[in-house]
């Protein structure tokens, strides 16, 4: 669990040092999620506060992202390339293969918390497909012996 | 010795990084003096990591590389080495292209100002600066250059609109959402040749009379991000952005956004919401936002390949570009060749090549060597093509002639393994996912559309006529074109290959 000083302090270290910028809040929530993983609860409330926004607000551009998260992934994340460009380079299959390999059912995490597996909608890596990207590692042509070997 | 290792995140994921560590290491190991560059892509994925040498007669290219390749690259007669390509200007993929907007892609060091200015950087903007306001218009609207973001409107009639906008402030924003299937060129201008980009946005600025611009960057391109990035650093302490463009003109200043997994946000005025931090839902149009865009004020939006292809026009003049091109599509489109291709890559070419030169000659066909079913041009939203429809040209009033769109230029090949009933259900699906939510046809539409295709293929025949007024009711009833299009590649899928919609009825009778 987050301490909640903790939290509130580092929470207005990052509001404070986007607040120069115009139209700060998607800003704000990537700092947020790059240092706690997740977009905690407690940060919407300070966060409609600083900016002048209302909760329900802040909420909303929150949940109509697909980028933010509301609970932690795991430490390993896999993002598959689920897109057209992919399917046609054999994408489906490999999707099909992976969360087989990692006992889920579809897209989700793995009971032992350890490794969480999305669709990504391309990659930008369509003439090397199927694409997939490991934490911050970029795989062109991935295999499931690929993939197992970025995951680990 | 200088050696070039693409730092594309094409070359990247095949491996680049591994490759430039093993010429590094090699060169520790042996004293063995090597300057290392990592420039951009050149473009033939199939042939990447694609290494080149600068040796006495200029650079040749050695690929795809794996570093068990290095020592003989560092150490042997390289002219006799297994990868060796020669001269990638010799290439023939690469010697039948066009390369203006691309020209220096994969060719400098994407981040060194002294080696842009050598192959022709800040030329554009200086011929610019020392035009009449209503010269550098006159310029953008007579090279004929239409949005390559998808909708193929004029860009110099974007830009009038905003110079002739009063207002305190004005803006330039980059889309550089590039959210299409099957497309990368953004990405690959964005990290080979980023001074380019900023090079167009300034010009952009000065015609319009913009101070400020954003480079919107999708957030599953950590590369572009980077890149981008470092380049406004360098632009900065350059001089070429910032209080005064290049010390002669007005200020000018630059930051990247970030985007957060959303496709719609692609769409220009979800685009503008989500820089303003709200949810990335679509505006009514009008207002339009040459007039009424970001925080309210006079905006242009233009797509990267849009602004990246500005200097070249004003480099070497507004006829030039012209000159290339077919009917009302002047100039030249980055084609991006993906899917199940073996020739996959990016290749920049005048307007006017037919589909199936493209598919059969420049891409070779399919990587699996069977034969091609189907050809889905211009992204998620874009129709599908049969073989019967190759001799379509590639412009944009004779793919909307054909019933599809040219897009964003993806061209993604499927074998005949691929079922079309599938890639429509996956169209729907899609729209779904992304629907911003603003309008039912779409929102619920697109539901109703996976629920329908699901009953086509458990063998229902009277769903074909629901889906057919279902894509109807969309076409007609949506906002924007992520529910306004889905139709083309669902109708496409139905039209052109009827079979695939049969035989799971057959199957299932
Ligand atoms: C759903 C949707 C997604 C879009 N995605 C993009 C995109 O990723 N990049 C882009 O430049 N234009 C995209 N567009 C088109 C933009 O709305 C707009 O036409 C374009 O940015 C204008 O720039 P241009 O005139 O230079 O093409 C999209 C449109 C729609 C409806
Ligand atoms: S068509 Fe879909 S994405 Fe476009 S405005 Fe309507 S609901 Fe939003
Ligand atoms: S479609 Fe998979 S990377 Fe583009």
């Amino acid at each position: 669990m987050l301490d909640a000083a903790d939290l509130s302090a580092r929470l207005h270290e990052i509001i404070g040092a986007h607040l120069g910028l115009e139209g700060p809040l998607l800003p704000i929530l990537h700092a947020i999620q790059a240092e706690w993983g997740h977009i905690p609860d407690p940060a919407i409330p300070v966060l409609a506060n600083a900016l002048n926004l209302g909760r329900a607000e802040v909420h909303g551009v929150v949940s109509f992202y697909h980028d933010f998260r509301t609970t932690p992934a795991g430490p390993t994340v896999v993002k598959l390339c689920a897109a057209e460009a992919c399917q046609a380079q054999g994408g489906r299959d490999l999707i099909a293969a992976t969360l087989r390999a990692f006992g889920l059912s579809t897209y989700g995490t793995t009971p032992d918390g350890k490794v969480t597996v999305e669709p990504v909608y391309c990659l930008g890596l369509c003439a090397c497909g199927p694409a997939a990207l490991v934490n911050d590692r970029l795989l062109g042509r991935a295999t499931p012996a690929t993939l197992r070997e970025a995951a680990r | 010795m200088r050696i070039y290792v693409p730092r594309d995140a094409a070359a990247r994921a095949l491996g680049a990084d591994a490759v430039a560590e093993a010429i590094l290491a090699e060169a520790a190991r042996t004293g063995l003096p090597v300057d290392l560059v990592r420039n951009g892509s050149r473009g033939m994925v199939w042939l990447e990591p694609l290494v080149e040498i600068e040796t006495r007669s200029g650079r040749t290219a050695f690929g795809p590389l794996t570093p068990e390749d290095v020592p003989a690259l560092l150490f042997e007669d390289i002219t006799t080495h297994p990868k060796a390509l020669g001269p990638v200007e010799d290439i023939p993929w690469f010697a039948r292209q066009t390369r203006l907007t691309f020209a220096r892609v994969g060719l400098i060091d994407p981040l060194s100002m002294p080696d842009y200015e050598r192959h022709g950087g800040l030329s554009g903007l200086r011929r610019a600066l020392a035009m009449t306001p209503d010269e550098r218009l006159d310029e953008v609207k007579t090279s004929g250059l239409r949005g390559r973001g998808g909708a193929g409107f004029p860009t110099g009639v974007k830009w009038g609109t905003v110079a002739l906008a009063q207002a305190p402030r004005k803006y330039i924003v980059c889309n550089a959402d590039e959210g299409d299937s099957g497309t990368f060129a953004d990405r690959m201008l964005m990290e080979g040749d980023p001074l380019t980009l900023i090079e167009g946005m300034a010009i952009a600025g000065l015609t319009v009379g913009a101070t400020r611009g954003y480079v919107y960057i999708r957030s599953e391109y950590p590369d572009a991000i980077h890149q981008m990035t470092e380049a406004i650093r360098v632009a900065t302490s350059h001089g070429l952005l910032g209080p005064s463009l290049l010390g002669q003109g007005p200020a000018f200043d630059l930051e990247v956004r970030v985007g957060a997994g959303a496709y719609v946000c692609g769409e220009e005025t979800s685009l503008l919401n989500s820089l303003e931090g709200k949810r990335g839902t679509v505006r009514a149009k009008p207002p339009l936002p040459a007039l009424h865009g970001l925080f309210g004020q006079p905006t242009v939006v233009n797509n990267v390949i849009s602004l990246a292809t500005v200097p070249w026009i004003f480099a070497n003049g507004a006829g030039a570009y012209k000159d290339f091109g077919l009917g009302r599509s002047r100039g030249t489109i980055p084609l991006q060749i993906a899917g199940n291709v073996r020739h996959g890559g990016l290749f920049e070419t005048a307007f006017g090549m037919s589909l199936g030169e493209i598919v059969e000659d420049i891409a070779g066909g399919t990587a699996t060597g069977r034969p091609v079913k189907a050809v889905q041009v211009g992204g998620p939203l874009g129709a599908y093509f049969p073989p019967s429809k190759f001799a379509t040209p590639f412009g944009y009033e004779e793919f909307d002639g054909q019933g599809g769109l040219i897009g964003h230029a993806g061209i993604v090949v499927f074998d005949d393994s691929v079922d079309m009933l599938q890639q429509a259900r996956f169209a729907m699906e899609f729209c779904a996912v992304e629907s911003c939510g603003k309008c039912t046809p779409c929102r619920i539409g697109a539901v109703r559309g996976v629920e329908t295709v699901d009953r086509i293929a458990a063998g229902d025949p009277s769903a074909l006529p629901l889906l057919v007024d279902l894509c109807d009711t969309m076409r007609d009833g949506s906002l924007c074109a992520l529910g306004g299009f889905t139709p083309y590649p669902v109708m496409s899928a139905l039209t052109h290959f009827p079979d695939d919609f049969a035989r799971q009825r057959e199957a299932a009778e």
